[in-house]
């Protein structure tokens, strides 16, 4: 009897009820907000201001020396921030993982807990620190780059953190007893075993600051102009062809990124690093 | 040696961090637009509390996250599981499309949503500024429950069926309560991803509309009339409100270390 009947709802629910079909809701979403509006992007791109079908923009885009001047500045601005969180975020990541007591949580806490404060407000405190000490108003470059680095700095060390405290100390041990100096363990044990974690670093971080135009424009009173800045510009004088283009460019690089340090296959969530 | 290297740079990028923040909650004790002291004073605070344009704004922000992240948390945990047993196409296309707002550039996600609000549907309202900031956090709730249904023990569901539950409440009373985790932490990750962004509301917002990254980026661009003394108070209230959750945080991590020894020494 019990058989039966469990054999009867099982055969109902597979018509009726399928939990796969719960996604449906989000496909639909996506399409309609993720998916349509790219599209939109890549009309825009390939239509000119008359309306005619076309490689036009992406003449002007490739030919124009604004643009030219313009990407060169930002994937410098980018690359220098980059490596300034490097430079700050893997020392701090490699000895917040190595300490032993629960201080650890603490002290990495310390250093995301900024994030809660809000972005635009935190560009603030950096900008009036900049001016407190007669910075601003000159070197441009160096202000945006401590502006970026500053903001994006929790973005690069919870990456590294969560892949640091996962490696095998065990290793470095085996490093450390057959010999090596400790030049030689970071180099060839650490190092390469937290590439993972530099690479999703480097995309939190490389991307943002060679389109967030909120820093380099409040710091330099907008004396540097990066990418975004420039699709900002294009955007407020209705010019959505020019403004297209350059944000279908971006998204071409991000792909590309993306593809070769195999983001899309894995499910990781840089952002929300469990503590 | 190496533990005196290890104390410096971790002293060293602690002032970077808090440097700009605590300069700023020292002078927000101090009535005047640029950082200068004029003497210890409260008026920044008073007349913070009696600024409609900043009291609106914070309370733009928090509807506007609180709405956000409660439609991202459902949508996000109902695609997740759907993603999650969904083995065919429509699965993998939700699961791919689902990652390119996290990976895109922030300015990319906003002005694409821009175009088709201004043109496809007219006019940027509050809706548009919702449904651009879902489209930034549902991604997140979807990575934050997926990895929890994979850690779910996969006979969960079936158990609960064969005992006679219905689907849905299976569902709700034995998957969801057992990926509380995932969805909680999709929640709060969600609130701070509205409340931080800047470029889709920027967007995205009506006109007349500001948030806090909208209204002090204003501020940032054209100084001449911006309430600068007021914002230090702001920014100074948000820098204590941190500083208590981190304590009521270390409080609870060192008091869970405490119980787990006194287990191991048992």
């Amino acid at each position: 009897m019990t058989d039966k009947t469990n054999f009867n709802g099982k055969l109902k629910r597979s018509f009726t009820f399928n939990r796969g079909q719960l996604c449906i809701p989000y496909a639909v979403f996506l399409l309609l907000f993720v998916i349509f509006p790219l599209l939109v992007i890549v009309y825009y791109a390939f239509t000119s201001k008359s309306g005619s079908f076309g490689f036009d923009n992406f003449v002007w885009f490739f030919t124009d020396e604004t643009n030219f001047a313009i990407i060169l500045r930002s994937i410098l601005i980018g690359l220098v921030s980059t490596v300034g969180c490097l430079f700050i975020g893997y020392p701090v990541a490699y000895v917040l993982s190595r300490i032993k007591s629960h201080r650890r949580t603490i002290l990495l806490l310390l250093f995301v807990a900024p994030m809660v404060i809000n972005f635009v407000l935190r560009a603030m405190a950096m900008k009036e620190l900049l001016s407190f000490f007669g910075l601003l108003g000159r070197r441009h470059f160096l202000n945006t780059v401590i502006g970026m680095v500053y903001d994006y700095l929790p973005f690069m060390i919870l990456p590294l953190y969560s892949v640091l405290i996962k490696t095998d100390k065990s290793l470095e041990e085996a490093a450390f007893d057959l010999g090596a100096g400790s030049v030689k363990v970071f180099t060839r044990i650490t190092l390469p075993l937290s590439i993972p974690g530099i690479i999703s670093g480097i995309t939190m971080v490389f991307l943002p600051s060679m389109t967030s135009y909120v820093i380099s424009d409040t710091y330099t009173a907008k004396n540097i102009t990066i990418i975004g800045s420039r699709i900002d510009d294009l955007f407020g004088q209705n010019d959505f062809n020019s403004a297209s283009v350059i944000a279908l460019v971006l998204l071409l690089i991000m792909f590309v990124t993306t593809a070769v340090t195999g983001g899309f296959s894995k499910d990781e969530n840089a952002r929300g690093v469990e503590l | 040696m190496r533990k005196f290297w290890g104390t410096f740079i971790v002293v060293f990028a602690l002032t970077f961090v808090y440097a700009p923040i605590v300069l700023l909650s020292i002078y927000s004790f101090s009535n005047s637009k640029t950082l200068t002291w004029t003497g210890f004073t409260f008026e920044p605070y008073v007349s913070m509390l009696s600024n409609e344009e900043i009291i609106d704004m914070v309370k733009n922000t928090l509807l506007l996250a609180l709405f956000s992240a409660t439609i991202s948390t459902i949508l996000g945990t109902v695609g997740a599981i759907g993603i999650y047993y969904n083995k065919k196409w429509l699965g993998k296309f939700t699961s791919a499309s689902s990652k390119i707002p996290v990976i895109n550039a922030e300015i990319v996600t906003a002005i694409s949503l821009a175009l088709v609000f201004s043109f496809v549907f007219l006019r940027r309202t509050y809706l548009s500024l919702l449904v651009g900031h879902v489209v930034l956090s549902v991604p997140f709730v979807v990575l934050s429950v997926l990895p929890k249904l994979k850690q779910m023990d996969g006979s969960l569901y079936e158990a609960a069926l064969d005992l006679g539950a219905t689907p849905a409440q299976a569902l709700f009373k034995v998957v969801i309560p057992e990926i509380f985790p995932g969805i909680f932490s999709g929640f709060m990750l969600a609130i701070t991803l509205s409340l931080d962004d800047y470029m889709v509301s920027a967007y995205n917002k009506p006109d007349g509309f500001e948030t806090v990254s909208t209204f002090v980026y204003k501020a940032l661009r054209r100084p001449r009339n911006a309430p600068f003394a007021e914002l230090r108070a702001f920014s100074s209230i948000l820098f204590v409100l941190m500083i208590i959750v981190v304590i009521i945080l270390n409080f609870r991590i060192t008091s869970k270390n405490k119980k787990e020894q006194k287990l191991l020494r048992r």
